[in-house]
């Protein structure tokens, strides 16, 4: 076996040292009848070339990464520059372990006080951990953390939330006896915010929502009293929207995998998670702090540890422990790639192309947007005729990939298609959506 | 250590994106002045340059598995295979959105469903979920399921979970989160459950108990079956944590000890990187009496074609966006399906031989508080070595001799401990080094014990001031002060 290195002889050495006559003698502490019910797999070992062609074989069979992606809901197609691939994969970032000992994990800790920052400058916050799962449990414990805080055991939630981060909120909510209030949507798109449930602990928002809607968070903060605003949000488009922070919002998340990752099927992802400095007592996960070692150079460590697991145990914030790390690094490496300018660049780039998209469709024939509220790179179309079936199957057909009807209508929002357009589509397909739905059908 | 934040600025990032190709109306225009940012996040403007050195610079500070043995205990530093980085970066799993439909996704869907089978067959249960994406939230997730089951039961009673004292801190943890109160189980003098405490807690309030197997000692639960014995009978529910899988791989499986629910470590085990702290991927393994309660939506196969099934009732619901950690997950298979049976069964065989070998040498310099055969890691303490010497001054001084230090201070029941898992990836010559170095340091302990006081001196950082981190929190850059200084 190639990845162990050491031969027969090697070993025969090693058991007369521990004075065994087998290996098998290292497992007399196994109950025999453990040792006899087991069973093998049945799987034949194979070598390094044909491991990679089965699964080549078996990537290619996923029709979904050669079409045109036209979904969003929390995952985007965006471009990352190949810079970005390169400096994550080396292999001192890729094969260490959490920074436990901070004198030789300096690399991984300036990441993640660099990620820290970035974070909160991206959502207007004032702290924010170094990552969470992914936005959807980034949600959920945001959630807690706000029930730790208010203890009303109630939490109020726009229905305009993605499906997924509601399904873990809910799994969440429900382990931990918190009450879920839905808050219902306007004809906007937007929530509906002008009857706001009383005795809650939080107001769980996102925006854009899963309609790709803006919500309107503006003086939202006064009228909310205690309970605290949670915010889920979209990191990559706050290089053009203002930031929930600049709302007042207490605890913003977000999902991160727009900022450099890949789609990978839903995984792995990034949950960021941001708050304000009051609350940091409460703050779950893992969080690197600057100090200086004793020669007075400045150094970081993971700090704030008496709120974590390792040493709170069963009253600790949180349970996480690894979190999304790599992932965090790569968002880092992505976001010093294109600075401010750049991230600028690409957010106007998807909410130019998605409101030209949007526009055109909306002056067909046969078509109109379901809401008419502020959008991002994101939008929602119904045919007049209500065959969003036939929709889908005509922009299926000409090599588009394209969301099920279903999505918009587990929301609500029955016969229509959620479309998101980002920075990697080009005017030409764009044009051919316009054409494919302006067709004769 | 300067952060980007404190590059000079050396030119944007024009030219990654092209123009835009519409025509263009500005945030404004489109969102009105109320949404569209005001003022710019303060993310430095540098060359690809200036980030290709920084990173690659920070890159260097760094210690991976790939610069020399790691022997965290518990946490199986072992070698990451490379060609499991290439298989995950392959475009046809990397680029596949997760909303897209199953007849677009069928090769995601294969593995997984695959995967989900070898996993099972590992464990010996008949239930998996990949959904969990590191081993505390598999944990959680099966805090949930054990939650459900009770409830579905009406057997609301049961709010306690038991955890042995070696029990690592994400367990209570976890038992927490999902809305358990936690009951400590002592050890025994061999370091092992204490049967006797255990049966006297097992009442109709206990939901179950959390088990490591091996335990955090690297020492194998000889009475496991009489304790999932005594749980069950007393009708409560077993979890495993399978942080310590690697001991016996291919030997040995949780179903035949009596675990509901089992996590296996993807990033431990199965050979996925660490990441600096993630991510991971935590899938879990159930006992038939809790596979209807397993996380939607399921991979399931339907005729030759593969398929999400959400139509589960009993469902605990989702505990994670999507289908889990996929990416880590094809690292996984791509590595059990190199090993095959043999070579699963060769990596606990040579996992304990390697840890038995260290231990028998070490012992000698060092003290061994539970001395007996141990599994794939053992836990040494630092106490007794030379006055005033601590472990973590042993751990700094490890660092001067180019060699990560074990996990110190854990378990908690072991003063001054180093606990050493070195993984079966290691070579004799290179335990033998880490041996030799160790025991320079417990020489030095006694002669030069300002050596180890003062450790580490050649690293990129000296110890740093833990108590001012936290005192005075900086967890993020100081643009004022900064601009202040600035000449």
């Amino acid at each position: 076996m190639r990845y162990i290195p050491n031969a027969d002889a090697d070993r025969q050495v090693m058991l007369r040292e521990i004075g065994r006559r087998s290996i098998d003698a290292l497992f007399a502490d196994v109950p025999q009848a453990v040792i006899d019910a087991h069973r093998p797999l049945g799987l034949p070992a194979k070598s390094e070339l044909e491991v990679l062609a089965t699964l080549t074989r078996l990537a290619e069979v996923n029709t979904a990464s050669r079409r045109i992606p036209l979904l969003g809901g929390g995952i985007y197609d965006h471009y990352v520059p190949r810079v970005v691939h390169h400096l994550a994969s080396r292999s001192e970032f890729v094969t260490a372990y959490t920074p436990y000992q901070p004198e030789i994990s300096q690399g991984t800790l300036t990441v993640m006080f660099e990620f820290q920052t970035m974070v909160c400058e991206l959502l207007g916050m004032e702290i924010a951990n170094a990552s969470m799962y992914d936005g959807a449990t980034a949600l959920a414990e945001a959630a807690l953390m706000a029930e730790r805080i208010r203890k009303r055991g109630k939490v109020a939630v726009a229905a305009n939330l993605f499906s997924h981060q509601r399904r873990v909120l809910q799994t969440y909510a429900w382990a931990a006896g918190i009450e879920l209030v839905d808050v219902p949507f306007v004809p906007s798109g937007r929530s509906d915010l002008s009857r706001l449930p009383e005795g809650i602990s939080a107001l769980v928002l996102q925006s854009p929502n899963a309609f790709g809607v803006l919500e309107d968070l503006d003086g939202l903060k006064s009228r909310l009293g205690e309970a605290l605003l949670i915010v889920s949000t979209y990191p990559l488009a706050m290089g053009a929207l203002q930031p929930p922070g600049a709302f007042g919002a207490d605890i913003v998340v977000g999902e991160g995998q727009c900022l450099g990752l890949a789609m990978g099927y839903g995984g792995p992802l990034l949950g960021l998670f941001a708050t304000r400095k009051e609350h940091l007592r409460q703050l779950p996960g893992r969080v690197a702090g600057r100090t200086v070692d004793v020669d007075g150079r400045v150094g970081y460590t993971m700090t704030a540890q008496t709120r974590e697991q390792h040493i709170r145990r069963e009253k600790a914030t949180s349970n996480i422990c690894t979190n999304s790390a790599h992932c965090a690094l790569t968002a880092t490496v992505y976001l010093a790639s294109l600075g401010a300018v750049g991230l600028r660049d690409v957010a106007l780039l998807n909410l130019e192309k998605a409101h030209y998209l949007a526009t055109r469709i909306a002056k067909l024939k046969g078509y109109s947007l379901v809401f008419d509220a502020p959008f991002f790179n994101e939008f929602v179309v119904r045919p007049s005729d209500g065959d969003a079936d036939a929709m889908h199957q005509r922009l299926e057909a000409e090599g588009f990939l394209v969301e099920s009807p279903g999505a918009m209508a587990e929301l609500g929002v029955p016969n229509a298609l959620r479309i998101a357009v980002t920075e990697r589509r080009t005017r030409e397909e764009l044009d051919r959506i316009v054409k494919i739905l302006g067709g004769k059908r | 250590m300067r952060t980007i934040f404190e590059q000079g600025p050396s030119g944007a990032a024009e030219g990654i994106f092209p123009a835009c190709d519409v025509p263009a109306q500005g945030a404004a225009a489109w969102l009105g002045r109320d949404l569209a940012r005001s003022e710019a996040p303060r993310i430095p403007n540098v060359s690809e340059t200036t980030v290709a050195r920084h990173y690659t610079r920070l890159s260097k500070l760094n210690y991976g598995v790939d610069d020399g043995i790691y022997p965290l205990g518990s946490c199986t530093m072992k070698y990451n295979p490379k060609l499991n980085e290439d298989v995950a970066a392959l475009p046809g799993f990397a680029d596949a959105h997760p909303g897209a439909e199953e007849v677009h996704v069928q090769g995601c869907l294969e593995f997984l469903y695959e995967l989900t089978r070898l996993l099972e067959g590992i464990a010996g249960l008949p239930g998996v979920t990949l959904q969990p994406v590191a081993g505390a939230h598999g944990e959680l997730t099966g805090m949930f399921l054990f939650r459900k089951h009770f409830e579905l039961r009406g057997d609301t009673g049961r709010q306690r979970i038991l955890l042995p004292d070696s029990a690592h801190g994400t367990n209570p943890a976890s038992a927490a989160v999902a809305g358990f109160s936690v009951t400590q189980i002592p050890s025994n003098a061999c370091g092992t459950v204490d049967l006797e405490a255990l049966r006297a807690e097992l009442d109709d309030t206990v939901a179950g108990i959390m088990l490591t197997v091996p335990n955090t000692l690297g020492i194998f639960e000889t009475d496991i079956l009489e304790i999932t014995r005594a749980v069950h009978d007393a009708g409560g529910l077993c979890y495993f944590d399978g942080a310590n899988l690697n001991s016996f791989l291919g030997r040995a499986r949780p179903g035949d000890m009596g675990a509901d629910a089992f996590h296996f470590n993807l990033h431990k085990t199965l050979s996925t990187p660490h990441g600096g702290g993630g991510p991971g991927a935590g899938a879990v393994a159930v006992s038939e009496r809790l596979v209807d309660l397993l996380p939607v939506p399921r991979v399931v196969k339907r005729g030759d074609r593969y398929a999400l099934d959400w139509d589960r009732p009993k469902s605990i619901g989702s505990v994670h966006s999507f289908y889990g950690n996929v990416l880590v997950a094809l690292k996984a298979y791509a590595y059990i399906l190199q090993l095959g049976d043999e070579g699963l069964r060769a990596v606990s065989d040579n996992a304990v031989l390697n840890a038995n070998y260290l231990q028998e040498r070490l012992k000698r310099t060092y003290a061994l508080p539970y001395d007996r055969l141990c599994k794939h890691e053992f836990v040494l303490t630092s106490e007794g070595l030379a006055d005033g010497v601590t472990t973590l001054d042993v751990a700094k001084r490890l660092i001067d001799y180019g060699v990560h230090p074990p996990t110190v201070y854990f378990p908690l029941i072991v003063h001054e401990a180093l606990m050493i898992e070195p993984t079966e990836t290691e070579s004799k010559e290179e335990l033998d080094r880490f041996a030799e170095i160790l025991e320079r340091i417990a020489a030095e302990a006694r002669e030069h014990p300002d050596r180890l006081h003062e450790a580490p001196t050649r690293a990129p950082v000296r110890r740093l001031d833990q108590t001012a981190a936290a005192r005075n929190p900086v967890f993020t850059f100081p643009f004022e002060e900064n601009a202040a200084s600035a000449p």
